[in-house]
């Protein structure tokens, strides 16, 4: 028997990594949490909704359609098996434990390609743990997937293409942005530009873009408070060149760049580095993307690359695991020398968009950090003076990272205050323990399921 | 006289404290950090039914001293007196406790019995199917997180050293006492403590001492935060049946453990236990019947620790058998968060005057003389 290759994600990288391993004759199976493929970028509408590809996808639309199309075509000839709607919780010993609308199964793998993507990187801002704040990703997604736009007047604020991106397109649908707040100046965003002239043609889409944003958009905008009463938004109050303004507004999108979602390789034993260029922490892994024994990983949860680099990564990542079988696998060196090109792109856009360091460090004491905890950046500070200089230690007293996100949106942002007050370099500070499940797991769907390994006997009676 | 100590668990944060208390000179080193390795681990039940009936002396001191360790730690560890609720399933668990209650009677403890229809009306929701509960109104739970992150700072306030993320790499005899030798020094001293958890046992094998140990990993696990719903631990006379137990904290948490096979530990290739995401199936199934309500709630975290396992599940506690100005308290089976307090006062006053009156005399390390080294199995 072949050995069994599992696929956490259909996005780009997930779809070009089930196609080189199609391609060899294996059979894998692809889990993804989406509906239907294409996971975020590429991210399709339920069936019947009618907007067009260009509408969605815009420049991306022919890529989007080749990889939707190759997907299908693969699923209709029965060469992978396909789980949507399906939530990865842990990795289990040589298996998965997944989560469906039908219980939870256990799927066991020999190899297992990990391309699960990344989020908007939020950086917390006074209010933001208001209604009618989002991430930048989020509202895309309502956008992409329902046609809907979060908000009737909307600010938009942070820094990166996202910002950019997700402005244009809710211009496009008819929605109301009244402005874009970028928290990069303009020197800042030039000092980025000679790498990311690596792409120059995704540097003119993205100045064109711009363009069409018009005196929405400001860049070095400082954001001072968002304000909120009990119905949600009200308005946000920023500062630009010394003078402060208020936006009145419904909904806020926030976001600076993107997060790597690595929590699941972390589980799968992956080990990370703090990665100053994307300044978060990130898995390691070879140019091939192995990450561990058996363990590959692609896309955006590798580092972040975008879709081009996502497809180039995923077909890495399943050509070394047809290699590691000892099966034949296609040649990657055009592949490994484009991906030169897509890192200088990325390091300059990181250094273009940089995460709000120095803002996070001066957040006031009464600024919510853990939205799930609703921990205040004070109580965080008075852990770190109570002896919790490292990021594990300081959840466990202030509670920062323990909700329900695990601390997927509050981590980056927590390790700031902690480094600032303990007086360290943000990587020292450490990253959190992975601990599963990855996402919250009903009891009633677990309890119910068939255990594949039941408690052997009743445990003792000690409590 | 200075002492050292070794293991900076909740035994060790706690024995430092209460030695500093008493003037004397301790250090504390520990590997990690303060609380890491059991402790983090630990379910918080200040509980003492069902206990070993010749330890109750040392949990009502312990017990004493946890109504005070707001006042005296100079923070809130969380400890509520919420009360223990400890459910029936059938007539073996209810015999079960009915001969706890009994013969606690004898050793001052006197939870009350409850009847079906009382258990109904006093805690609606709860254990809809249990035929009727014993309940220990003054006991409780506390935050395993905080306690010895507060016990430690409290004792330094007091004048101890706390040495975190120091391995111990050699302890010998000397003409004054001993001497430890860890990755950032020396350090001298006339007393050594050892409270080093579930490698308790490696430590007493260098001055000659056996302890059959086994180090475990427990399965612990928390839910969404809901509305506070459930005041006392909850858990049951299981007999026979995967036994469960959970509490929610103030803030709407419900934390659970128990009901799974705890995972066997390889102190030899690893410091750490994770938690076993398969046994959690089962483990959720055996917590139902508490609440059945917890159904449409979601787990948003499990966790693991390493525990040490004596052959007999009692404790190491007390003087050394081999070394004079040696002593130990680790091993304790999973049961010790409610005693680490009263273990910390009654280790430092051995240590500090030559005796106790908390009867100890069971959990002598010289029970295991002649036995053969090699730990039990799991």
């Amino acid at each position: 028997m072949s050995e069994r290759v599992v696929i956490v994600g259909a996005g780009p990288a997930g779809i070009r990594a089930a196609e080189v391993l199609t391609q060899a004759g294996l059979r894998p199976t692809v889990v993804d949490e989406g509906m239907r493929c294409g996971g975020q970028i590429y991210r399709r509408p339920p069936e019947g909704f009618t907007r067009t590809a260009e509408k969605l996808y815009g420049f991306e639309a022919e890529k989007a359609q080749a990889l939707h199309a190759s997907f299908g075509r693969m699923l209709a000839e029965e060469r992978l098996a396909y789980c949507p709607q399906s939530s990865v919780l842990s990795v289990a010993e040589n298996g998965l434990q997944v989560l469906t609308a039908a219980g939870l199964h256990h799927l066991a793998f020999d190899r297992l390609i990990i391309a699960t993507g990344a989020t908007e990187r939020v950086a917390p801002v006074e209010g933001w743990e208001s209604a009618g704040v989002y991430g930048l990703g989020a509202m895309q997604i309502a956008l992409k997937s329902q046609g809907v736009a979060l908000g009737r007047r909307i600010v938009l604020a942070g820094s990166g293409p996202l910002l950019t991106l997700v402005a244009a397109q809710l211009l496009d649908a008819g929605a109301d942005v009244a402005t874009v707040l970028d928290t990069s100046s303009l020197a800042t965003q030039m000092r980025g530009l000679p790498l990311m002239l690596a792409r120059p043609g995704l540097v003119a889409r993205g100045m064109a873009m711009r363009a069409r944003l018009g005196r929405r958009y400001l860049a070095g905008v400082r954001l001072d408070r968002i304000e909120t009463s009990r119905d949600g938004v009200e308005a946000i109050a920023w500062s630009h060149r010394g003078t402060s303004h208020r936006t009145k507004c419904d909904a806020v999108g926030l976001g600076w760049h993107l997060r790597s979602e690595t929590q699941l390789a972390g589980l799968a034993g992956a080990d990370f580095r703090y990665d100053d260029t994307f300044a978060q922490w990130l898995p390691q892994a070879d140019s091939m993307g192995r990450a561990g024994d058996r363990l590959y990983l692609a896309g955006d949860g590798l580092r972040l690359l975008g879709a081009d680099g996502a497809q180039i990564t995923g077909r890495l990542a399943a050509s070394a695991c047809l290699k590691d079988m000892g099966l034949p696998f296609p040649d990657m060196r055009a592949d490994l020398r484009r991906m030169q090109r897509l890192d200088r792109f990325a390091a300059g856009l990181s250094r273009a968009f940089p995460w709000p360091a120095e803002a996070v460090r001066r957040l006031p004491d009464e600024a919510v950090v853990c939205r799930c905890e609703s921990v205040t950046a004070g109580a965080l500070r008075e852990a770190v003076d109570a002896g919790a200089s490292e990021a594990n230690r300081a959840k466990s007293l202030s509670r920062v990272g323990m909700g329900r996100c695990q601390g997927r949106y509050c981590q980056l942002a927590g390790a700031e205050i902690v480094a600032a007050r303990a007086g360290l370099a943000v990587a020292a500070v450490r990253r959190l323990r992975d601990q599963a499940p990855v996402r919250p797991a009903p009891i009633g769907a677990l309890s119910s399921a068939l255990d594949p390994t039941p408690a052997k006997s009743p445990s003792d009676v000690a409590s | 006289m200075d002492v050292i100590v070794i293991g900076g668990g909740l035994m060790g944060t706690a024995a430092s404290f209460f030695l500093a208390r008493r003037g004397v000179k301790v250090t504390l080193i520990e590997r990690g950090r303060v609380g890491s390795g059991a402790t983090i681990a630990s379910f918080g039940n200040v509980r003492r039914t069902g206990r070993y009936l010749p330890q109750l002396p040392l949990a009502h001191r312990s017990r004493a001293l946890w109504g005070e360790a707001e006042r005296m730690l100079g923070r809130d560890v969380e400890f509520r007196a919420t009360g223990h609720l400890r459910l029936v399933f059938d007539e073996t668990g209810r015999a079960d406790m009915r001969r706890f209650i009994e013969a606690a009677r004898a050793w001052d403890f006197e939870p009350e019995e409850i009847g079906q229809n009382e258990l109904r009306a006093r805690f609606p929701g709860i254990g809809p199917d249990a035929i009727g509960a014993s309940f220990a109104e003054k006991d409780g739970n506390g935050n395993p997180r905080l306690i010895c992150p507060a016990f430690a700072a409290a004792a330094q306030k007091l004048g101890a050293r706390i040495l975190e993320e120091q391995e111990v790499l050699e302890v010998a005899r000397t003409a004054r006492g001993f001497s430890v030798t860890t990755s950032a020094g020396r350090h001298g001293a006339d007393i050594l403590l050892n409270t080093a958890g579930a490698w308790g046992a490696k430590l007493a094998a260098r001055f000659g001492e056996t302890v059959p140990i086994e180090a475990r990993g427990p399965q612990m696990g928390v839910t969404e935060p809901l509305p506070y719903r459930i005041a006392p631990v909850v858990g049951m006379w299981a007999a026979g049946r995967p036994n469960g137990y959970l509490r929610q904290v103030e803030r709407g948490n419900i934390v659970f453990g128990g009901g799974a096979e705890r995972t066997h530990v390889d102190l030899d290739r690893t410091r750490y236990a994770k938690a076993d995401p398969a046994r959690l199936p089962g483990q959720l199934a055996a917590l139902l019947p508490l609440v059945p309500a917890l159904a449409n709630v979601s787990v948003i975290r499990t966790w693991s620790g390493v525990e040490g396992y004596v052959a007999d599940n009692l404790p190491v506690m007390g003087a050394s058998a081999t070394t004079p100005g040696l002593y130990h308290a680790f091993g304790f089976c999973g049961h010790g968060f409610q005693l680490g307090p009263g273990v910390g006062d009654v280790m430092a006053e051995l240590i500090a005057t030559g005796k106790t009156d908390t009867p100890i005399g069971d959990f002598d390390i010289a029970r295991f003389k002649g036995e053969d080294a090699a730990p039990i199995a799991g």
